[in-house]
């Protein structure tokens, strides 16, 4: 019992290994093609539409909502110290510290993630991969080395502007709802927000763009066959970009921030 | 021209081809029957390295055809080929004639695009198309519209070597006649060399220099085209007649 249980750990920590080294491979070979040509900038450019301009109602519609709701929340705890006015540089520093970067990066996860997996799994199971080889064309070259390259500049752009809509956000509540002077409001946003705030969750954006096109053609690229091998594909590549992110940030917080 | 010396591949405990040996000269044509899953897909596909083969040897014009030194080792050596999937394989994300054109439009001889789109459509032509489903996408059209454009694609850059993976089920009868010209033509008149899958018997007459019959994972019996109605070999016999009763098992 004990000696199948320690064989089933055994298993899981190897395959969970192989599965780390199999990415990590797969992410050196994709980046590689980025300074080899030949280059697809029409591919490129199709990516960086997909990922970084549609997602910016959704990328958004988060910020917004999200520093609204930071506002309250702020102000209520300040309130218990009579330190209501806290919130402004509260909200500023929570949205482009940590909460633009998080939310903005799984919300495209959610989006960017599974479109990646779903299209690129089809294209294996319906031989479209097989195809572009015949083609004397590289599928890693051709699939993800864009959407990689895409990806990585366009989810810190992202992260750029949910900054701006979240502090908006915080300041419609503020003033419309906490009796906050706009003026007031604004400058206190401004007086207390340093630029390495806004700046590490723009590289954590960078970060996080990056390992959510690397999951998504990764596990579209191994997707198994039908229409179930696809649904798996989409589906993983969704959690494994969630989880690396959130693992992800915490890394790069201890990095940036701890003393 | 392709030489084919034991060559085997499973699929975990599959044994699908077990020990292939075929040649085939310059501006033949070989059709290959053979029962439904029998491994004549895998075969085309372990000759352009799709599949890792397990064991034996692909030599094609002298060379080894896997194991490429490097990335452009290898695609000069894909640049001979054409191949027709099964499926058709089109590029669902681009037009059909950006379908056709997508090997004039990439990589080293780089056609511009409107000379690229004028081999295109007069490629759709062959296959009778006409020129308006040039703009279309190809969830647009039929199943036999997809194939006839994955046909197109495949002898679009004019290559020495073409697989045809079934080129005319899904066709018309006239249609499949059209196609079934149309491969014995880039055979006879610009000395391609062609490996054909099909099950239509009408096809193997038209195409056929050579004819191979794949079963339980060897080539059971190959020889000119000719031969096939006068072999007593019962396996063809009874694959060409299309009888139940047989060597070959209907339950598979
Ligand atoms: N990628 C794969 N993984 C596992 N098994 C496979 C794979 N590709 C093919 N096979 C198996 O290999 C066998 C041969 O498949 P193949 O597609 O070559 O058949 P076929 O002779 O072309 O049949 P058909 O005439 O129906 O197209 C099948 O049993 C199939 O299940
Ligand atoms: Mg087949």
């Amino acid at each position: 019992m004990i000696a199948r249980l320690l064989a089933f750990i055994g298993r899981s920590v190897l395959s969970g290994l192989a599965g780390a080294g199999k990415v990590t491979l797969f992410a050196i070979e994709a980046v590689s093609h980025l300074v080899r040509p030949p280059f697809y900038g029409r591919e490129f450019l199709s990516a960086l539409l997909q990922i970084g301009w549609l997602s910016l109602p959704v990328v958004g519609l988060t910020a917004i909502f999200t520093g609204a709701a930071l506002a309250l929340q702020i102000y209520a705890g300040g309130a218990r110290f009579s330190a209501e006015s806290v919130v402004p540089s509260i909200v500023a520093i929570g949205m482009t510290r940590e909460l633009g970067p998080v939310l903005g990066g799984l919300m495209v996860a959610a989006r960017v993630a599974s479109s990646i997996a779903a299209e690129i799994g089809t294209m294996k199971v319906t031989e479209q991969i097989d195809a572009l080889v015949t083609l004397s064309t590289d599928p890693l070259k051709y699939l993800v080395a864009p959407r990689l390259l895409a990806a990585v500049i366009s989810v810190p752009l992202l992260v750029g502007v949910g900054d701006v809509i979240g502090v908006m956000g915080g300041w419609l509540v503020g003033v419309e709802r906490l009796n906050f002077n706009s003026a007031t409001y604004i400058r206190n946003t401004w007086q207390y927000l340093e630029t390495w705030d806004v700046m590490s969750g723009i590289l954590k954006g960078a970060a996080f763009g990056f390992i959510v096109a690397l999951m998504g053609c990764y596990y579209g690229m191994n997707s198994g066959r039908g229409a179930q091998g696809v649904g798996r594909a989409t589906k993983t590549a969704v959690v494994a970009a969630s989880i690396l992110i959130l693992a992800a940030n915490y890394v790069l917080t201890e990095v940036f921030f701890s003393k | 021209m392709i030489e084919i010396h034991g060559l085997t591949k499973s699929f975990g405990p599959k044994h699908v081809l077990r020990g292939i040996d075929l040649s085939v000269v310059r501006g033949e044509s070989l059709v290959v029957i053979g029962g439904s899953g029998t491994g004549k897909s895998v075969l085309l596909k372990c000759i352009l390295g799709l599949n890792a083969p397990d064991g034996g040897s692909i030599v094609i014009d002298g060379k080894p055809a896997t194991g490429h030194a490097g990335a452009s080792e290898r695609e000069e050596f894909l640049s001979k080929f054409g191949m027709l999937f099964q499926g058709a394989a089109l590029f669902d994300s681009l037009t059909v004639w950006q379908n056709v054109a997508f090997r004039l439009l990439r990589g080293a001889n780089r056609k511009p695009r409107a000379e690229a789109r004028a081999i295109a459509l007069e490629k759709l032509k062959r296959v009778g198309l006409g020129p308006d489903v040039a703009d279309l996408y190809p969830a647009e059209l039929s199943g036999g519209m997809q194939k006839r454009v994955g046909l197109a694609r495949a002898i679009a850059a004019d290559p020495q070597v073409i697989f045809f993976d079934e080129p005319t089920t899904g066709l018309d009868p006239i249609m499949a006649g059209v196609i079934n010209e149309l491969i014995r033509s880039i055979v006879t008149e610009m000395g391609a060399t062609a490996i054909t899958i099909t099950h239509d018997m009408t096809s193997v007459r038209a195409i056929a220099d050579k004819v191979a019959m794949l079963h339980d994972g060897v080539l059971r019996w190959q020889g000119p085209v000719a031969e096939i109605d006068t072999t007593d070999d019962p396996y063809i016999q009874q694959f060409i007649h299309g009888r139940a009763e047989g060597p070959i098992e209907a339950l598979r």
